[in-house]
């Protein structure tokens, strides 16, 4: 469907037409030069160009039509809400958009300027009113995973209806029971928004649609490490990137069948490289979209990126919730130890984290490992010197990269990262 | 013939090599500013030379394929390049520092000659060869001139910015105080030795160390950073040809798989 069917749509949405305009111009620009210059994708990729291409559109029309027959839309920045519950009051989740320089200026004029790109860009794009999805959003729930996001979301309180959970920043009972009185808190929040209740068969259908689609992308990951890599880097980042605000079982449909279509290149020994490409692993920050340019250089400098050690990467999809409970508390109680098994750096002091990207790198088989913090990402830019010594100890090279989403230092990343490629070659 | 070229942002070099010659003895060498046309400026620096292969590295090495057709091509980054030619020139060698135009390199070395660990600068030219030139300048003495005229200085002052701007204010701030501009050109001197020697021991300082780039050439850093590490670092002949005579190795053993 052209963009002008959707300009009524988007107007009712109150967002700022010509920004807008100009923001899918330059992100279907983006989006052609580093995804459909690619050779031999995958078939199944198709559906993925179809959603991003669709975006701002069908998707958000999907949401409006759900508003419409009364159902809620819940905004998060951060893989510590539990879609779970959303599912289970049947909301709708979104992941909102954070990956692009967008209204610098205006979100300069009530956060810091040293704060980091993911949260300037979020208070930038509610700002100058170009972001369909926060602009839909019934509620926006925050965490207080860094204290950049912390204090940003007492400005984006005053512009978006929020509701914030606090994250333990340690992994003791006491840490636990009260995550767990913040999941607790959260359902209450979302039964009064939604008017509905809980009840075991909902939040148990809930918890099987996340975990559908946390084993999908689990296959994919697995699938991914084959010699040689059957999909490029920038492909997988893409597909978790779309996980985050598409209809959860049609985006998992979509995944297996794509997963069936590399199972049939793996039997093939069919790569998207050839087998000798270095092997490299992002870990750190996330990517939200369209946040791709360090894949980018990293794959135009002769390596492919086959595991994404990230919140938008295995992060997310590494563990399941158990689902063998039967009442809500126990499944409360699932959930919550799901939860806290999430490595972020916000925690101290994060050690599983050092143990599974030990794990993924094996898994994976890489040649290096590329680390990526955002600049002023206090609690990754930290760890990647404990990740270094991590991987120092296993013989694998690593590259601490600390940028944002400017362009300004592509050519000194791309000096970088291809002389990284040229060591581990 | 084999041509290894370095783009640089400031100057660019060449370096011819023999394909037949084991000692690698290098045949001729030009350099070249780069100015704003560096695609006409590569066209000068090859005049007259019909290599079987370029070998390019630096900012400009993507150019180098585009440009020239009909030449068998390769490129390879600064860092491998200065991995390569140091190697070559000191066989021993077990860290790197580079000081060129714009970037500034730290790079260990394994005892085979690979690159074991780099650090370089991001997106700031701050404590590089361009920070030297733009001082210079405010102190009216030629480039060239500049370690020497510093070295005449007792005293360095402090000097604590990094940033080429900032830093002129400081140094320009210290004269209107009346203080000896020696001094405050030592001081200079000093801010990019501390920046160095940071990003020196961050990737491991091991002896012995090789100091190229075009910046080696400035005899005061020279002796601040020998002062400031315990340690006298090998300088080449001429430095700033490190980078080219890498990419001409590289050339050569592309050319020996073919």
């Amino acid at each position: 469907m052209s963009n002008s069917a959707y300009k009524a749509m988007w107007e009712n949405l109150n967002l700022d037409i010509e920004a807008h305009d100009g923001l899918l111009e330059v992100l279907g620009k983006f989006y052609g030069d580093i995804y459909m210059s690619q050779e031999k994708r995958l078939k199944g990729m198709e559906y993925l160009d179809f959603v991003l291409s669709e975006v701002h559109g069908l998707r958000v029309k999907e949401l409006m039509d759900a508003k419409e027959a009364g159902r809620k839309i819940i905004g998060t920045f951060c893989v510590f809400v539990p879609e779970e519950l959303s599912l289970a009051v049947d909301a709708i989740q979104v992941g909102l958009c954070a990956g692009a320089d967008a209204g610098t200026e205006a979100a300069e004029t009530v956060v810091p300027r040293n704060t980091c790109a993911l949260i300037k860009s979020f208070i930038g794009f509610k700002m100058a009113k170009i972001c369909p999805y926060t602009e839909s959003c019934d509620l926006i729930i925050g965490e207080t995973t860094c204290d950049g996001k912390k204090k940003a979301y007492e400005a984006f309180g005053e512009m978006a209806p929020m509701h914030i959970m606090e994250v333990p920043q340690r992994k003791e009972e006491s840490d636990r029971a009260l995550w767990k009185s913040e999941v607790l808190r959260l359902k209450d929040e979302l039964e009064k928004l939604t008017g509905k209740t809980i009840t075991a068969e909902s939040l148990k259908n809930g918890i099987k649609i996340s975990n559908d689609k946390r084993r999908a992308l689990q296959r994919l990951n697995t699938l991914r490490a084959a010699k040689p890599t059957p999909i490029s880097g920038r492909d997988v980042l893409l597909i978790n990137q779309i996980s985050f605000y598409d209809d959860p079982i049609r985006f998992t449909q979509s995944i297996n069948t794509l997963c069936d279509q590399i199972d049939e290149r793996i039997a093939n020994s069919e790569g998207i490289v050839a087998e000798n490409t270095p092997r490299l692993m992002l870990s750190g920050c996330p990517m939200a979209v369209p946040n791709w340019k360090l894949p980018y250089i990293i794959e135009s400098s002769g390596a492919v990126v086959v595991a994404e050690e990230s919140c938008i990467g295995t992060r997310n999809s590494r563990d399941l919730v158990d689902e063998s409970c039967e009442t809500v508390e126990e499944m409360i109680d699932a959930i919550c130890d799901r939860y806290m098994k999430i490595d972020c750096a916000c925690f101290t002091p994060n050690n599983e984290r050092m143990d599974n990207i030990k794990e993924l790198a094996e898994q994976a088989g890489v040649d290096g490992v590329i680390h990526y913090s955002l600049m002023f990402c206090q609690p990754y830019t930290h760890e990647a010197f404990k990740v270094e010594k991590t991987l120092a100890s296993e013989n694998i090279p690593m590259l601490s990269i600390e940028t944002d989403y400017s362009m300004e230092d592509v050519e000194q990343l791309k000096t970088r990262v291809e002389a990284f490629v040229e060591m581990i070659s | 013939m084999i041509a290894g070229i370095d783009i640089g942002s400031r100057s660019m070099e060449l370096v011819l090599l023999d394909p037949d010659d084991t000692n690698n003895e290098i045949v001729l060498e030009r350099r070249l500013a780069t100015t704003f046309d560096p695609a006409s400026q590569l066209k000068i620096i090859l005049d007259g030379i019909a290599p079987e292969i370029i070998s390019a590295t630096g900012y400009g090495r993507k150019l180098v394929t585009e440009e020239l057709c009909g030449v068998t091509t390769v490129s390879l980054t600064e860092i491998k390049a200065y991995a390569l030619g140091v190697a070559h020139l000191f066989p021993e060698a077990r860290t790197i520092l580079d000081i060129g135009g714009q970037d500034t390199k730290a790079i260990s070395l394994m005892k085979n000659g690979k690159v074991a660990k780099f650090e370089m600068n991001d997106r700031c030219a701050a404590g590089t060869g361009k920070f030297l030139e733009h001082l210079a300048t405010v102190f009216q003495i030629p480039i060239a001139d500049f370690g020497s005229y510093a070295l005449e200085g007792d005293e360095p002052l402090m000097i604590n910015s990094m940033c080429t701007v900032f830093a002129e204010t400081e140094a320009t701030s210290l004269m209107a105080q009346g203080k000896n501009p020696r001094d405050i050109a030592l001081g200079l001197h000093g801010s990019i030795v501390r920046r160095t020697t940071n990003m020196l021991h961050r990737v491991g300082l091991n002896e012995p160390l090789v100091f190229a780039g075009g910046v080696a050439n400035n005899p005061c850093v020279i002796n601040m950073l020998t002062d400031a590490l315990k340690i006298s670092p090998s300088v080449p002949d001429r430095p700033d040809m490190v980078g080219a005579l890498g990419a001409a190795l590289h050339g050569k053993s592309v050319l020996k798989i073919c």
